[in-house]
C-alpha cells in the first residue's frame, strides 16, 4: 500500500528539506510513498504518516498552528483518535509538551507529559548547535534507533519528560536531556533527522515502517 | 558530547563553482550540487556556499542551486554572499538553505541582524566578520574585505551577538590564503567574549592548524576551502587526526 506522508505546513522554517529527505528515503529504500507539504485537513485525514516540523520560537510555532484553521483538530484526530504514526521534529517535538517556558509560559499540545525548559548555560555555547551523540535508553522495538548515533541539533530548550517511559533516547550537553520521546504512535525528535546525513535518513525510514 | 564541526566552503559564481574540488573526477566539476554532495558523503558536517556573483540577477540563480542541493544533500547548508535584505534571506531559506551568512549588510545596517533573527530565529543567522590587523587594531572589513571600516572587531562581535546573531564566521584576512594557520589570538579573544558558536576561517595549511584552532583558539567549528579542494588532505583525514588527539568529531 502506498504511504501518504504529509509534512504539515504552518509557516515554520525550512520544510522543503524535510520533504526532500522523506522523498530521498522512499527512493533509497524503495518505499512506495507520496510526500506532500500541506495544511489542508483533507490531506491530513488521508495521510498514513504525519510530520510536524518546527523552527524558531515555541510561541510563534504554536500560534502558527492555531492560526491555520482546522489543523489542530485534524492532527488531534489523526494522532490521538486514529493513532496513526506522528513525528514532531525540533520545535515540532516541543509542541507535544504540556507547556514551554520559552519567553514566558505558553501552552503546548500536551500529548506527551512534560515541560519545555531552557538548557542550563553552564558556560556552554548556546544554542546547542552541531552534531551530538544520541544514546538509546532501551532496546524496545518501538525505538527509532538501535544504537548510538550522531545527529544534528540546533536548540536552546529541551523536553523535560514527566515519565521516564516516554524517553527513547538521550543526549548530553551540560545535562542529559531527552532527544527522542514517544508515547504510543506519537514520536518526537529534538534533532533534525533531515539534516543528519545517512543516520537521519535511517531514522526517517524507521519511522516510515511504523 | 558536542562534536567540532568541519565545514568546506565553495565559492559559487553565477550558479557555477569557481573555487571547489579539483581532484575528483566529478561528472561536472562546476556543479555546486555535485560538489556539495561529494563533501557531504565524505565527512563534511555542514556545507557553505559563498555566492560571489557580481550582479543581482545572477544571484537569483543561487536560489535554484539551493533548491537542487536540498534534494541531494542532507546536512546543514549555509549560504552567504551579497545578502542585503530580509527578502533575500527569506527566499534562500525557503529554497532549502538552513542558515544564511550576512556580512556587509550587517555593517551597513546592524538592525538587519535583529530583524532577521527575530523573524527567522537566531539559529539561521550567521554573521560573517572579516578582520585585518591595522596599527595593532583588529578592524572589520566589508565587501569581501575590500573596504576598511572603523569598527573594532571585538566590539563589533559583541554588538552583533547582542542583536541576535546565532553564530559567527570569523575570518582573519591576515591569515587567509597564507597557510600559516588560524589567527589564534584573534580567535581566542573572540571565543572568550562570545556566548554563541564561533566558526574559524582563514589560514589553514596543515592538519595541526585544525587542532590549534580548537585547542588554542577555542573555535566550535572550522571552515576551510583550498586544502580540501586540492586534496592536500581530506575531511576524513582531518577528523581521524583530531580524534587521535582527543578532540570529539563525527567519524
Amino acid at each position: 500500500m502506498q504511504k501518504k506522508i504529509t509534512i504539515i505546513d504552518y509557516g515554520s522554517g525550512n520544510i522543503l528539506s524535510a520533504q526532500q529527505s522523506f522523498i530521498k528515503v522512499s527512493q533509497e529504500y524503495e518505499i512506495n510513498a507520496e510526500v506532500k507539504i500541506s495544511n489542508n485537513h483533507k490531506d491530513i485525514k488521508n495521510s498514513t504518516h504525519l510530520v510536524l516540523p518546527g523552527q524558531g520560537a515555541f510561541l510563534s510555532c504554536m500560534n502558527g498552528l492555531k492560526n491555520t484553521p482546522g489543523i489542530i483538530d485534524a492532527i488531534y484526530e489523526f494522532a490521538q483518535i486514529k493513532k496513526h504514526p506522528f513525528l514532531g521534529i525540533c520545535v515540532g517535538m516541543q509542541l507535544l509538551a504540556e507547556d514551554s517556558e520559552e519567553n514566558g509560559n505558553h501552552k503546548g499540545l500536551g500529548w506527551i507529559n512534560g515541560n519545555i525548559k531552557a538548557l542550563p548555560k553552564k558556560n556552554l555555547k548556546m544554542p546547542h548547535m552541531g552534531w551530538n551523540i544520541t544514546t538509546p535508553c532501551n532496546t524496545l522495538s518501538n525505538n527509532l534507533i538501535s544504537q548510538k548515533e550522531d545527529f544534528y541539533f540546533v536548540h536552546s530548550y529541551y523536553f523535560k519528560c514527566r515519565f521516564r517511559e516516554n524517553i527513547l533516547a538521550e543526549t548530553l550537553y551540560g545535562i542529559t536531556f531527552p532527544s527522542i520521546v514517544a508515547k504510543e504512535n506519537i514520536y518526537g525528535v529534538q534533532f533534525h533527522p533531515e539534516k543528519s546525513s545517512s543516520q537521519g535518513l535511517k531514522l526517517i525510514k524507521s519511522f516510515l515502517t511504523k | 558530547m558536542l562534536k567540532v564541526r568541519i565545514i568546506p566552503c565553495l565559492d559559487v559564481k553565477d550558479g557555477r563553482v569557481v573555487k571547489g574540488i579539483n581532484f575528483v573526477d566529478l561528472v561536472d566539476a562546476g556543479d555546486p550540487v555535485e560538489q556539495a554532495k561529494h563533501y557531504s558523503e565524505n565527512g563534511a558536517d555542514e556545507i557553505c556556499f559563498l555566492d560571489i556573483s557580481a550582479s543581482l540577477e545572477k544571484r537569483e540563480t543561487m536560489i535554484n542551486v539551493v533548491k537542487e542541493t536540498a534534494k541531494e544533500v542532507f546536512i546543514p547548508l549555509t549560504v552567504g554572499g551579497g545578502i542585503s535584505s530580509i527578502d533575500n534571506i527569506k527566499s534562500l531559506l525557503k529554497a532549502g538553505a538552513d542558515k544564511v551568512s550576512i556580512n556587509s549588510a550587517a555593517i551597513k545596517n546592524p538592525e538587519i541582524v535583529k530583524q532577521s533573527s527575530d523573524y527567522f530565529g537566531s539559529q539561521c543567522i550567521v554573521v560573517a566578520v572579516d578582520v585585518k590587523k591595522i596599527n595593532n587594531n583588529w578592524l572589520v572589513h566589508s565587501h569581501g574585505g575590500t573596504i576598511k571600516t572603523n569598527l573594532e572587531a571585538l566590539e563589533w562581535l559583541e554588538k552583533i551577538q547582542d542583536l541576535g546573531a546565532g553564530e559567527i564566521l570569523l575570518t582573519s584576512m591576515d591569515r587567509d590564503g597564507t597557510k600559516l594557520g588560524f589567527d589564534l589570538e584573534l580567535l581566542n579573544h573572540a571565543s572568550k567574549i562570545l556566548k554563541i558558536p564561533v566558526i574559524a576561517s582563514g589560514g589553514v595549511g596543515k592538519m595541526q592548524h585544525f587542532y590549534d584552532g580548537v585547542k588554542k583558539g577555542k573555535a566550535n567549528a572550522l571552515l576551510a576551502a583550498s586544502v580540501f579542494h586540492f586534496n592536500e588532505f581530506s575531511i576524513k583525514d582531518v577528523k581521524k587526526y583530531l580524534n587521535s588527539k582527543n578532540i570529539s568529531v563525527r567519524l
